[in-house]
């Protein structure tokens, strides 16, 4: 039996849907069963990202009235044998299924899968409900300014009276200069506001906004910084004790050997 | 009279005692009767009939009555007493409670923790409080931590100045002094609201 994980945020354009696809494929890269569900009907976005829209046949609407078996839904990822997605639906909205309904599909894709990762969509109302309807537990993702902290406190609050307990953050879009300097929050401030466990702290990097336009999620390139994040994340996700990374860019040669010689 | 006969028994005896009593004192000015239960617990139906016996005679009437008995709904009934609530008061949840109110955690910012009496907040206070929310002009808002985004007592609202100042450490209180918000550090309340139970030392 798999772990069904719900990826919300309340706000929108934090990036709920680019952490979904990233932890997805980077549990997928550590070998693990996973599928993947877009429960923003109407606004699909993860098969965009995810570089699958065109091999959409049948959506989440359709298995929730029948109108499809599962593995006819199901779309299989070009990288990896063992990583799905389960569309939403583009023509119809939040309203096209029930609570009930999303959790009865997301207990079936639990008896195949390791991981159910549930991409959310913004919002507290019925799209919201939908997505956290059949979730073992939550990730809320947030970015360091106060509008998206203030929601994501809300949606921490939703989480537990719908009985969701251990849910735990990452923190988007973080930029270690401006956090330095006091013109972004702080880890620490956000930590003490949202009082849940910190899962992971990605930085701010062009890499994901190139590599989500070509449909391949940033976790694939190697190198760059937000990748090695949301490994760590899946990681952590697995159970590991992985320690967060420092926040700090690498400085050219010339500024280490002026830290050196304290001139730095 | 005994607390644990019969109710018929003790109407009976009453009525007995009454009848037998001097005409003088029955007649004279209008007497206050304090009836005392002791033990006895009487449902409001027996109340009614005692009372009724009572006043019966022309110049007798029931001034107040007591009991020793406090009924189960009232003793877990935190009505105009304080409640300690534990948990965090996120943004969008509200707190209220007719009474004192005394959280052990935090008001984050966009929470609203309300009550008809004073409030007390063991953690950050960085919400919304609002004491004597029924209008007591006299309650308080005490924090361990004050950073409120806004204070109202009664129906004074005041907000923090713009810039922040120092982000004191120390457990601060907010009071109305003649109609206008203030902060004060906790050391100075019982100068403010002198009253209540004061610890003075021994």
């Amino acid at each position: 039996m798999g772990e069904a994980i719900v990826i919300t945020s309340g706000k929108g354009g934090v990036g709920k849907t680019t952490t979904s696809a990233n932890i997805g494929t980077a549990l997928a890269l550590l070998g693990k069963k996973v599928c993947m569900v877009d429960t923003d009907i109407g606004l699909r976005n993860l098969d965009v990202v995810m570089g699958l829209e065109n091999r959409i046949i049948y959506d989440l609407v359709d298995v929730a009235e029948e109108r499809c078996r599962m593995s006819q839904a199901l779309v299989k990822d070009k990288r990896f044998e063992e990583l799905y997605l389960l569309p939403a639906a583009q023509t119809k909205d939040k309203d096209a299924v029930s609570p009930e309904q999303v959790k009865a599909i997301v207990d079936e894709l639990k008896r195949d899968f390791e991981y159910v990762i549930i991409d959310c969509p913004a919002g507290i109302e019925q799209g919201f409900r939908n997505a956290v309807a059949g979730a073992d537990r939550a990730i809320v993702v947030t970015t360091p300014e106060n509008a998206a902290v203030r929601d994501a406190d809300r949606i921490i609050g939703l989480l537990e009276k719908e009985g969701l307990h251990g849910t735990r953050l990452i923190i988007n879009r973080v930029r270690a200069k401006m956090m330095r300097s006091k013109d972004m929050l702080d880890i620490d401030d956000i930590c003490q506001i949202l009082a849940v466990d910190l899962l992971g702290v990605v930085p701010d990097d062009e890499q994901v906004i190139k590599s989500a336009n070509h449909g391949e999620p940033a976790v694939m390139n190697p190198n760059s910084p937000a990748s090695i994040a949301f490994r760590n994340i899946a990681r952590r996700i697995l159970g590991d004790a992985v320690p967060l990374m420092s926040l700090e860019e690498k400085k050219g040669a010339m500024a280490r050997v002026k830290k050196f010689f304290g001139l730095g | 009279m005994s607390d644990d006969c019969a109710f018929d028994d003790l109407v009976a005896d009453l009525l007995d005692k009454l009848g037998n009593t001097h005409e003088r004192l029955l007649d004279g000015p209008d007497v206050a009767v304090h009836i005392r239960l002791g033990k006895r617990w009487l449902s409001e139906e027996q109340l009614a009939r005692l009372k009724a016996a009572i006043e019966a005679k022309k110049n007798l009437r029931v001034a107040s009555v007591e009991s020793d008995v406090v009924p189960r709904e009232r003793l877990f009934d935190e009505t105009g007493r304080l409640k300690m609530v534990r948990g965090i008061v996120r943004s969008g949840q509200t707190l209220y409670h007719d009474g004192d109110l005394l959280l052990v955690g935090d008001v984050n910012p966009g929470g609203t923790v309300a009550a008809s009496g004073d409030i007390y907040v063991i953690g950050s206070l960085r919400g919304v409080a609002h004491a004597g929310a029924n209008g007591r002009e006299d309650a308080i808002v005490v924090a361990s931590h004050m950073k409120p985004t806004q204070l109202r007592i009664a129906g004074i609202v005041s907000r923090p100045p713009e810039e922040g100042g120092l982000d004191e450490t120390f457990m601060e209180f907010a009071y109305l002094n003649n109609g206008i918000m203030q902060i004060d550090k906790i050391s100075n309340l019982n100068r403010v609201r002198p009253g209540g139970n004061i610890h003075r030392g021994e």
